[in-house]
């Protein structure tokens, strides 16, 4: 049954990239960072009933350097601002931030003197979720965006201008 | 980012701890002083989370401001709005009906159990069981489709009023609550039986993080923190409101004051919770959930549509808001942390002249250094986990 099925030989032909994608997609580690409401609702996607699991996307890293995908789940005080940005400065390449909630992504109802109005204004973001908090359905489908633009991304990196003498390779 | 400072003379570290850590609930940040393995010192820096909520809610309508409620303490976010509301209740001397003020005490209930849910499953995570953390939020799941239910949100309902409630809960409101009634002790008693005995978990709580009674009262300490202490004090008993002095049921306290005996207080407390809410759903009669009072909610919705004056007070309402005569109130509850008070001063106009809050978790947190000095690092945990905090309270 199943796949001894469709590839009697046990080979397959793909490319590098869409294996490495495969890869990374399949298996987003988020850091444990959890800012206010939204954390818990990222608490409970990842418990019972919701299963972040399903999507290979439920060990969370206490460490930042372990993790590859930042879930900012709450609103971002301007004095809290500067560590999430050395959080993600912590997190090794290829990293992915997600923007949990209203308040993440644009301050929310939050309009006031205390309150980053948008974390993309620290750190750049590649998938937004809508709600005050969202539902656990909707931080799925914000992580199952993201993994269709990781399928989409390129080994290759973008062409750069030719370097004076230095031949190092771009990571 | 551990910032390291050794002197010769006293051979202590100092380490950092948050605001990014698994275990610090949210983004608290503690500074402590060890000396090897033992706690010497041990300082809280709050304000991570400031949101300036009290300002925020001075700009906006009374009923606009109760969403802001909603975020301050997320875990029981109908608690904030019940401390809230009664405040504006008081200074505008309504009468609530006797629905609403049983379906109030129905939903405060819900909220602590699923509040308590979520305290047991981290501070059990944090000292290493993590089932427990999926078992709890399985049944907090089913207290969230109450939520869902009565307002069609999780985690932010915003679903009191002042005057009562905006609508009347759905018909499959009460069945579900029974349900949840009755399937829960079943789920209690699966907690205790994998953890009250349990000798790791006993090792872990009992002795650990130990608060006398007296420092528990000079610390302003309520809630559970106080009544693992052994004090019999319980806001819905010595100064009950919307109705709870009616109501048959124990405050249950500790003895020795540690992390055990308040995890013991918590586990009593959502037996008595589930008793209240067997009396209320007995108790619960058909009739109105606002109050009389004709200018704090809209006009109903076909009286808009045919009469020139529903339309201007309809579009003054929704636009302006109801005024509140000027006067100041100040209206606590017994919040799963603790009493969570509000102070509204009024003056006059559509919106709070000033809020003030009085979050128990902020005053708790000053009970963490007591707690911890002389214990081991690693029992610091346990106490952040066992004065149960949430960081949206502490900041606001």
């Amino acid at each position: 049954m199943g796949l001894e099925e469709l590839v009697p030989d046990g080979i397959l032909t793909t490319s590098v990239e869409k294996m490495v994608n495969w890869a990374r997609r399949s298996s987003l580690w988020p850091a444990t960072f959890g800012l206010a409401c939204c954390a818990i609702e990222m608490m409970a996607t990842s418990a019972s009933r919701y299963d972040l699991a399903r999507f290979g996307a439920e060990v969370f890293r206490a460490s930042p350097r372990q993790a590859d995908l930042m879930i900012v789940a709450g609103r971002v005080s301007k004095k809290m601002a500067p560590i999430v940005k050395r959080i993600y400065d912590q997190m090794p390449e290829p990293k992915w931030v997600i923007s949990m909630g209203a308040c993440a992504s644009c301050g929310g109802e939050f309009f006031d003197y205390a309150i980053v109005q948008g974390v993309d204004t620290v750190v750049p973001v590649d998938v937004y979720v809508p709600g005050c908090p969202p539902r656990p359905e909707a931080l799925i489908y914000g992580i199952m965006k993201l993994q269709e633009k990781i399928d989409r991304m390129k080994l290759r990196p973008a062409p750069v201008p030719p370097a004076s003498d230095q031949s190092a390779p771009i990571a | 980012m551990p910032a390291t400072e050794t002197s010769p003379e006293f051979k202590t570290i100092t380490i950092n701890m948050g605001p990014q850590h698994p275990s610090t609930h949210g983004v608290l940040r503690l500074i402590i002083e060890l000396d090897g393995e033992t706690v010497v010192s041990l300082k809280p820096v709050v304000g991570y989370l400031h949101t300036g909520m009290e300002k925020i809610m001075e700009s906006k309508t009374y009923t606009k401001s109760l969403t802001v409620t909603d975020r301050m303490d997320y875990m029981s976010p109908l608690g904030n709005n019940m401390a809230y509301v009664g405040a504006v209740e008081k200074i505008l001397d309504l009468e609530i009906p006797e629905r609403a003020r049983t379906l109030r005490v129905t939903l405060l209930e819900t909220m602590r159990i699923a509040s308590h849910l979520v305290w047991l499953g981290t501070h059990a995570l944090d000292l290493g069981a993590m089932s427990m953390f999926l078992y709890c939020f399985r049944e907090r799941e089913k207290l969230l489709d109450l939520n869902d239910m009565v307002a069609g949100s999780r985690m932010t309902p915003s679903y009191f009023r002042v005057g009562g409630f905006f609508a009347d809960v759905p018909d499959t409101f009460v069945p579900a609550v029974r349900k949840f009634v009755d399937e829960f002790p079943a789920a209690l008693a699966e907690y205790q039986n994998l953890l009250t005995k349990n000798r790791i978990w006993m090792k872990r709580t009992i002795g650990v993080g130990v608060l006398s009674a007296e420092d528990a009262i000079q610390l302003s300490c309520t809630g559970p923190t106080l009544r693992g202490s052994g004090i019999r004090y319980d806001v819905r008993k010595a100064m009950p409101y919307t109705g709870y002095e009616t109501y048959d049921f124990e405050v249950p306290v500790g003895r020795s004051g540690d992390v055990y005996d308040r995890y013991l207080v918590r586990i009593e407390e959502m037996k008595q919770s589930l008793a209240i809410i067997r009396q209320a759903l007995d108790r619960l009669r058909p009739g109105p959930v606002r109050a009389a009072n004709q200018y704090l909610f809209p006009a109903d919705r076909t009286d808009v549509k045919r009469g020139m004056e529903e339309l201007i007070y309809h579009f003054k309402i929704m636009s302006e808001g109801f005024r509140v005569m000027p006067g100041d109130a100040y209206f606590s509850i017994e919040s799963p942390k603790g009493e969570l008070g509000f102070y509204v001063v009024a003056d006059g106009g559509p919106k709070p002249y000033r809020v003030r809050v009085r979050p128990p978790s902020l005053i708790h947190l000053q009970a963490l250094e007591p707690m911890c000095i002389g214990r081991m690092v690693a029992d610091v945990v346990a106490c952040i986990g066992t004065i149960d905090i949430v960081l949206g309270e502490v900041d606001r």
